[in-house]
Parts: C-alpha cells; structure tokens; sequence
C-alpha cells in the first residue's frame, strides 16, 4: 500500500517537475546549457563505475548538466528512466543498454518528443535504425588487431603465441580473436600454437596458463601469450612466474582492457602491454552532440573510441593515474 | 576406508568403477600427452601435469567432502560455491585493511561456519527442503561477498596468505596438503566415533533415527556447519591462489562439481551410507578430465562435450541396473551407488521397527 502511494507520489512528483522544466524551457535556452539524462545499466564492475565518473568529468568540463539514472541492471529502470528524461524534456538521451532487444518503443517515445539518443559502449536490435542517433562503442576486432600488430613488431614478426580466449561465444571474445587472428594470417612467422577459453577471470587464465606451459615443454616453445581481457593475463603472469620464468621477458604478456591491476604488472616488468578498452565513452557522444546542436549536422551511425595501447614506459603514471577511477 | 557394514570389506573392489575411472582417464591424459606423469622440482615445489590434477582438483575435493556428509544425511548444500565466495572476501578485505594472518583466517573460516549454522538451522530446526533452504544462500551470499568487496577484484599482498594457495609443505603444494588433512580430520571425526553412524541414520530414516535416541537436529546443524567450514577453506585457497577475491567468479558453479564428485564416488543422493575417500576420487576425476581437456589442444567449444561425455561413461559404469547385467565375481557386493530396493545401510534395522 506504502509503495502504491509513494509510486503514485512520484508520479505526480514527476510531472509536476515535467510541467515546470517544460514551463522553464525558455530559461534553458537562455542559460545555453545542455541537458543531459544517462540511463546507465549499474556499477558492476570497475569499468563500469569508472564510466560513470567519466561521464561526470566529462561533463563538467564541457559545461554540460547530467542527469545520472542507475537502472541496477534492470530494463525497466532503464526504460522508466528514459521516459522520465523524455517528461523532463532534456537536451538528449544517453543509454548504455543492459539488453540488446525491446527498446523501440521507449526510443520512439524519445524521437517524437525530438529528442536524440546516443547508444554508449553497446549495441541494440533494432529495424528502425533513426531511432536512435548514434552509437558510441569500442570496435573490438581493432582491439585484437592491435594487440597482434604490437607483437608482431615487437618480435620482428616471428613468435609462437598461445591465446586465452574469453568466455566461448562471448562477442567480445569472438571480435579480439578474429582482429588477432588477420594479424596472424599476414604475418608468416606467427602462430598460435594453444588457445583455451579461461573465461574472462583470473583463476582460470592462471589454470589454463599452468597446462600451456607444461604442454609447450615447461614454456620454452612459447614466445607470448594474448589473453582477451586484463584479468586473465594476471592470473597467466602468476603460472609463468610459478614455473621459474620470467613473465614479460620469457614470456610476453599482452593483453586487452586497461584495468589498473595490469598497469601495476607493467610498472613492475611483468606484462608488455594493454589495448584500452576506453571508459570515456561520454566524451565523444557530447562531443557529436554539442556540434549537432549547433548546426544541426547527424554524425554517423557509430563512433569508434580509440582503442589506444600502452606500454610500461608509461605505466606507472597510468596506474596512478586510474587506481582510484576504477 | 572401510564402511561400517558387516562381513570382509572388500572396499577396492565395490570402488572399483571409481579407481577404474581416474585410472582410464589418466591414462587418456598419458595417450594425449606423453609428459602427463613427468614430474619435477621448480623452486622446491613438485612441478607436473599430474600435481596440478590434485592442487587445482583441491578446491572441488574440500567442497565434496563437505557435500559428502551433508548428502548422506539425504540433503544438498547449493550454497557452497557463494561460501566460498565470502570467504574469499573477508579475507582478502581484511588483508587489504591491515589485519594480522591468524585474524584473516579466523575470520574468512568464521564466516564459514555462520553460513553452515544458517543452512543447518533451516534445515534442522525450522525443516525446510535442503535444496530450497540452502538456495537461499546460493543466492544472496554472492551478493553479500559483493557487499563485502564493493564489487571490485580486491587484491593483497600478504605471502602468509598467498602460502596457502600457491605455497608448499615439503614439496607438495599446500591445496593438496590442506585438503588430505581436512580428509583425515573428517574421516576420523565420522568413522573413529559414532557421528558416521548416526549420519547415515538419519539419511536412511530422520524420524526413526530420532526414535532410536539419535539427536537428529545437532546431527544436521552439524554436517551443514562442517560443509561450511570446508567450503570456507575452498574459499581461502582460490583467493590465495589468484592473491585476490574475485567475487563475480570465485567458486561459481562449483557446488555443482562438488555434487557431482559425490555422485561419482557412489554416495547415493537419497541419503545413507557414504565414501568420503571415493567422493574425493569423484572429485579428482573431474580434474582429471579438465587438465586432459586443457593439455589436449582440443577447442574450447569442445570442453564441455567432452566432459559430458565422459561423465556419462563413468556413471554408466556404476549404475546397478548395468552392473547387474555384467558378470560379476561370486560372492562380491554390488558397487556403492544407488539402492535398487529398499536402502542398505546400518539403519535398516531401526527403519523398519518405527515405520508404521
């Protein structure tokens, strides 16, 4: 009974605070501030926590007002949200979807109502692809591809690697193992002589790691290991170092994220480098979004972030620079 | 270990399947990689394909003996691999905040305990279903190591803790040494006094076994606050192992693992008589398998078929329904496993004076 009134609260709450901000349209205008909503899925993981606060930043800096919604993982919340923004009336939408499918008609809410949606760090399902403005997101076939091109160079082309690979069917194990894989087949000299699913976490890339060195002669077959995620290769730096090698002088390390835990491994010689999978997704899309409202120009259907590799020249400001961001 | 039936214990030959089992698998291992059984020292520690069979196979053996006992008394734990998981957490969170080795480790196996008293009050005394009871805290005990560790990896650094996982004790790694400690410490505790009896006795019949004088609620509290406790260990040694508590992934999925390793070992889900020493084969089985899988170069998409398929040929191997087909030596039990008829067991006795 309490949550029916306390709803029913909020609603009216809601459109009291809808009629009002429709009311003070004007003023907005005036101000020249934009208005931002961000429906985001949650804070479950470092990476995640680390691109809300970079939205913040990111805001700040550009002078933007953000509107933070959690959807603690849920759908719904993510839905409810957006339509909150829509009453609201804001500048734009942002939504980094939980799910890939059932958002058309929220977001054909948002489009009548003349509001742009930008899609941060994922994907939808959807026919009608005017439903939303653009997509900013990591292209993780160039991850792969990056972390084989760094190797490749740093072994003048000749180098037996073994893979952990992510969770199987995963996409983003799917995408870092076919960018890694074009690098392989144009290089002669490289190969992948192992390759396992250690299914993004520490204890099984450590586990997977253990048997690939004893299958390659306690490790002295194997010139590298490229592991899908950071976290694998900590737990692969762990096995090489159990074995009496050296990892990141025996055994290369590299590996794809940019957590700070593989920034200390390269501050302290054990890992060679990492291919950031960017938190900064905000960046961008205010970025696309500020020059839209000012000439009215449609940035294309999706934006790349970088995906910038880091060595351990630079490794100790980085992990400074990140431990409390994450 | 000899069970406590009556007549000559030909215990190598009812384990037979099982000793069968590891042995084929290994031997599948030797055939797809010839190192399999080469062993060496590196840095005073045993090195080889087959140490890593028991030290990665530990955490699923520690669970299993817990499962073990709590499966004989005809229940089920879901919520062991979430235990680990807390353990895991107070651990390395109270590493990370300063506090001494001896507090860690009171503390993480504290935690284990609270969680097995919980699982075994509800069962015990308040007589929920095992497996409802202890799904509870499947559920919501990852979400309290969450809690615990805010949802981020929380790393240490500590060499008395690391020790435990990735340490030795006269060149066998200390997962190994823990655990066949642990196995001796509850092999005694359950066969050395009464306690195993009275286990199986309340597996094969609560209410009877209470009628007969057995103090069923303390018998139960008891084996859940023990599959805490071994769960808890579990728990220390993955943290230690990685050096961090990986909340999201510690001990997921492993309860069933550990199910599974008592059901290949023989002990039937309905509850009785029980193996502890065959649940930990059932459990090195299993390992057995997931090293074979790792060192054979298959493709990950081929790993959980093959272990599918091989699974199914070792409890193939134990049903009575086909073992009672094949030949078998004169005078031989049939192997531990399920009960075709009405259960065996020291408590059949009793069961039938109370029953009504």
């Amino acid at each position: 009974m309490s949550r029916n009134w306390l709803t029913s609260a909020a609603t009216a709450a809601a459109t009291a605070m809808a009629a009002l901000l429709i009311g003070l349209g004007s003023v907005q205008a005036a101000d020249g501030k934009l208005v931002v909503g961000f429906s985001q899925i949650g804070s479950e993981s470092g990476w995640r926590a680390a691109e809300t606060k970079t939205a913040k930043a990111e805001a700040q800096k550009r002078g933007i007002d953000l509107k933070i919604s959690d959807a603690q993982q849920k759908q719904e919340n993510q839905i409810k949200a957006v339509r909150s923004f829509v009453a609201q009336g804001v500048d734009a939408i942002f939504i980094a979807p939980v799910v890939a499918t059932g958002w058309d008609a929220v977001l054909k809410e948002a489009k009548e109502a003349k509001i742009p949606v930008v899609l941060l760090d994922r994907q939808i399902d959807t026919k009608d692809q005017s439903l939303y403005m653009t997509a900013v997101t990591s292209d993780t076939v160039h991850e792969g591809r990056v972390a084989g091109e760094w190797l490749a160079k740093q072994t003048g082309g000749t180098c037996a690697v073994v893979e952990l690979q992510g969770t199987v069917g995963s996409s983003p194990a799917i995408n870092r193992k076919k960018g890694f894989d074009e690098v392989v087949a144009k290089t002669p000299g490289m190969k992948i002589i192992r390759t396992q699913s250690g299914d993004f976490t520490r204890a099984k890339g450590k586990e997977v790691m253990e048997s690939f060195i004893k299958a390659e002669d306690g490790g002295k077959r194997i010139c590298a290991v490229y592991a899908h995620n950071d976290d694998m290769a900590v737990g692969a730096i762990q096995a090489i170092r159990e074995a009496g090698l050296k990892p990141g002088k025996d055994i290369l390390v590299v590996s794809i994220d940019g957590v700070p835990d593989i920034f200390k491994a390269m501050a302290e010689g054990e890992a060679n480098a990492t291919v950031e999978l960017t938190p900064n997704m905000a960046g961008p899309a205010y970025d696309v979004l500020v020059a839209f409202k000012k000439d009215g120009k449609a940035p294309p259907k999706w934006i790349k972030t970088e995906s910038a590799l880091f060595t351990p020249d630079t490794a100790k400001a980085e992990y400074e620079r990140r431990k409390d961001a994450y | 270990m000899t069970l406590p039936l009556p007549g000559p214990a030909p215990g190598l030959l009812r384990a037979l399947p099982q000793y069968g089992a590891l042995a084929a698998v290994l031997l599948a291992n030797w055939l797809l990689f010839p190192d399999f059984f080469s062993i060496r020292l590196q840095d005073g520690r045993l090195f080889g394909s087959l140490i890593d069979v028991l030290n990665r196979g530990a955490p699923v053996a520690l669970l299993a003996i817990g499962m073990t006992m709590v499966i004989a008394t005809r229940g089920i734990d879901l919520s062991v691999g979430a235990v680990m998981a807390i353990a895991g957490a107070v651990a390395a969170t109270m590493t990370q905040a300063g506090w001494g080795l001896p507090a860690v480790l009171a503390a993480s196996l504290g935690a284990g305990l609270l969680c097995g008293l919980w699982n075994g009050l509800l069962v015990a005394l308040l007589r929920i279903q095992p497996i409802i009871a202890t799904l509870i805290l499947m559920v919501a005990g990852r979400g309290v190591a969450q809690l615990i560790t805010e949802g981020q990896i929380v790393t240490f650094v500590s060499p008395g803790l690391a020790a435990i996982g990735s340490g030795s004790f006269l060149t066998v790694p200390m997962p190994v040494v823990i655990t066949a400690a642990l196995l001796a410490v509850t092999a005694l505790l359950v066969r050395a006094t009464a306690l195993g009896l009275m286990i199986e006795a309340v597996g094969v019949n609560r209410l009877s076994s209470a009628g007969a004088g057995v103090n069923t609620p303390v018998v139960l509290v008891a084996v859940y606050v023990w599959c805490g406790l071994c769960a808890a260990v579990a728990g220390l040694i993955v943290t230690a192992d990685i050096r961090g508590a990986d909340v999201n992934n510690a001990g997921l999925w492993l309860e069933l693992d550990a199910i599974l390793a008592v059901v290949i070992g023989g002990t039937s889900l309905l509850g009785g008589r029980f193996g502890l020493l065959l649940s930990v084969v059932g459990a090195a089985i299993i390992q057995a398998m997931n090293t074979g899988i790792l060192l054979s170069g298959f493709k990950p998409e081929f790993n959980l078929i093959v272990k599918a398929a091989v699974l199914l040929a070792v409890l193939l191997l134990q049903s009575p329904a086909l073992t009672l087909l094949l030949p078998r030596p004169k005078g031989a039990r049939p192997p531990l496993g399920p009960p075709l008829g009405p259960p065996l067991g020291p408590a059949k006795r009793e069961s039938g004076s109370v029953k009504p």
